[in-house]
């Protein structure tokens, strides 16, 4: 059994009687679809979206408020995405788990080290403040907000053999996809190959690490809560809604994840974030140095 | 330095022998049955680790797919080095140390940069040895990904607090991994000096390739 939300799909039968036996008749058909509005789906322009967080649609400008989507359980989105943009992800009802993969948008040879996050910061659990560094010794994102601080840099993604294992199915095409299937979908929406994926973070549906190295599922922080990353490089950022490989529930739970994404600004040298340690203020320089002269 | 077989290979045959010199890279093809064993000659060397299927490379190892399978952060005798698939490509058969890295990645001039200060971006470091020797089999820098650091000490404490701290081997441990299948490894001898992973001495290391005897 799944618990996936099955809300992508269209209702059935829109309200037209068209025959769809002519090309006029099934662009009539076609055209009578356009509008409906389901729970998971794209909000375009997406300042027409309902839910913006009130702090946000409060001060900024129509233009400034760049994407609006909510993502099904057991689906993915892709974003490509300026400096200084703010992406904030929203866990609805408990059950989302953003798995994350990051590129830097102007060269995407550099992308997401979690290894590096973890072992520069001397920290393993994400929370406010924290960085989420490349393979280049820069900047990738900055947490700025953190409502959940239940996220996971240990046991990556799910696989297909582990779901087909666990599930049943691990393909895209069925109900119960891995988190690997889906990034592999959204880097080749961006020219990139399975070789390209690094290993992921995820929000939301967090792990901590008991003696002896052990790994425990300490999952969600409930429905609700929220994360914003800014982003210190233009980004593109894969984006696979799916359960934890570790979550040890037996049914595949995976409800929807909300995205909202503004204009922002990229941190400064003097930000509170590149202040806060000596390895961020040389993150943070290596970051605005190459911005500069890059002319990003 | 003793060219003594490590006691627990006695009887099997030897395919390959060799020590990479400090600071080096090394690779080879280990084929499916075979075992590579490694010594931490001088004691306390780090050896950076990557694993690739050898009949298609982008199936290599991932370091959380080996963790979520293993539900453990440490690497230790048991411990089956996974693909980015969940495939197994090694299994760690047998273990004189007790504990290895598999979190903390490799250094860079990049990562040293942040670790240490932009004074150490002109020392040599792990990534530029994966990069070298990845080349020489069609690699480059987007087949990199957090690899495993064998005699490295890694802990990590209940609040998420980690660091590379002072070693756990000693001069002559050695570790056997068996190949799973048809597999290409990747190896930096860790030339790091800025932190105890190599004991703040890069030194070498010896990598043995055994089969059992016909």
């Amino acid at each position: 059994m799944t618990a996936t939300t099955a809300s992508t799909a269209s209702p059935a039968s829109t309200a037209t009687t068209a025959s769809t036996a002519s090309p006029e008749g099934a662009r009539a058909h076609a055209r009578a679809q356009g509008g409906t509005v389901v729970e998971t789906m794209p909000t375009v322009p997406a300042a027409t979206a309902a839910d913006w967080p009130e702090d946000i649609a409060d001060t900024l400008a129509d233009s400034d408020l760049l994407i609006a989507e909510t993502v099904a359980g057991g689906n993915y989105t892709t974003l490509a995405i300026q400096r200084g943009t703010v992406v904030e992800f929203t866990d609805l009802e408990g059950d989302a788990c953003a798995h994350l993969a990051i590129f830097n948008a102007a060269d995407t040879s550099e992308r997401l080290n979690v290894a590096d996050t973890v072992k520069i910061q001397w920290q393993a659990y994400l929370a406010a403040g924290a960085m989420l560094l490349s393979d280049r010794g820069r900047v990738l994102a900055t947490i700025v907000a953190d409502s959940s601080a239940s996220h996971d840099t240990f046991a990556g993604t799910s696989t297909r053999g582990v779901n087909e294992a666990r599930y049943g199915d691990g393909s895209p095409q069925g109900g119960t996809p891995s988190g690997r299937d889906l990034l592999i979908l959204g880097a080749a929406k961006h020219g990139l190959s399975p070789r390209d994926l690094p290993p992921t973070i995820s929000l939301f549906q967090g792990v901590r690490v008991a003696d002896a190295g052990g790994l425990d599922f300490l999952g969600s922080a409930g429905a609700g809560a929220s994360v914003r990353l800014r982003f210190e490089l233009p980004a593109i950022v894969l984006v696979a809604n799916v359960p934890s490989p570790v979550d040890p529930r037996d049914d595949y739970i995976s409800t929807p994840l909300r995205i909202r994404a503004w204009r922002g600004e990229a941190a400064t040298l003097g930000s509170a974030e590149a202040v806060a340690t000596p390895e961020a203020t040389r993150a943070f320089g290596n970051t605005i140095d190459y911005a500069r002269a890059k002319g990003l | 330095m003793t060219t003594d077989l490590p006691v627990h290979l006695a009887g099997r045959e030897v395919v390959l022998d060799e020590v990479v010199a400090r600071r080096s890279p090394w690779s080879a093809q280990i084929a499916a049955g075979d075992e590579l064993t490694i010594v931490d000659l001088e004691g306390n060397q780090a050896v950076d680790f990557l694993l690739y299927d050898s009949a298609d490379t982008t199936v290599r190892y991932s370091a959380p797919d080996t963790i979520a399978a293993q539900r453990n952060v440490y690497l230790t005798e048991g411990s089956v080095l996974r693909a980015n698939t969940g495939d197994a490509l090694m299994t760690l058969v047998h273990d004189e140390v007790g504990r290895h890295d598999t979190i903390g990645g490799a250094c860079s001039k990049e990562s040293n940069s942040l670790r240490y200060g932009h004074h150490t971006v002109h020392q040599h470091a792990c990534v530029e040895n994966f990069l070298a020797e990845g080349a020489n089999w069609g690699l480059g820098k987007r087949d990199l990904v957090s690899n495993i650091n064998f005699y490295m000490n890694v802990p990590v404490e209940a609040d998420g607090a980690l660091g590379i701290v002072d070693g756990l081997s000693a001069p002559g441990l050695s570790l056997t991994l068996r190949a799973d299948r048809d597999v290409l490894v990747l190896v930096s001898n860790c030339p790091q000096i800025n932190n105890p992973c190599n004991g703040f001495n890069p030194t070498p290391v010896r990598m043995i390739v055994t089969r059992a005897a016909r």
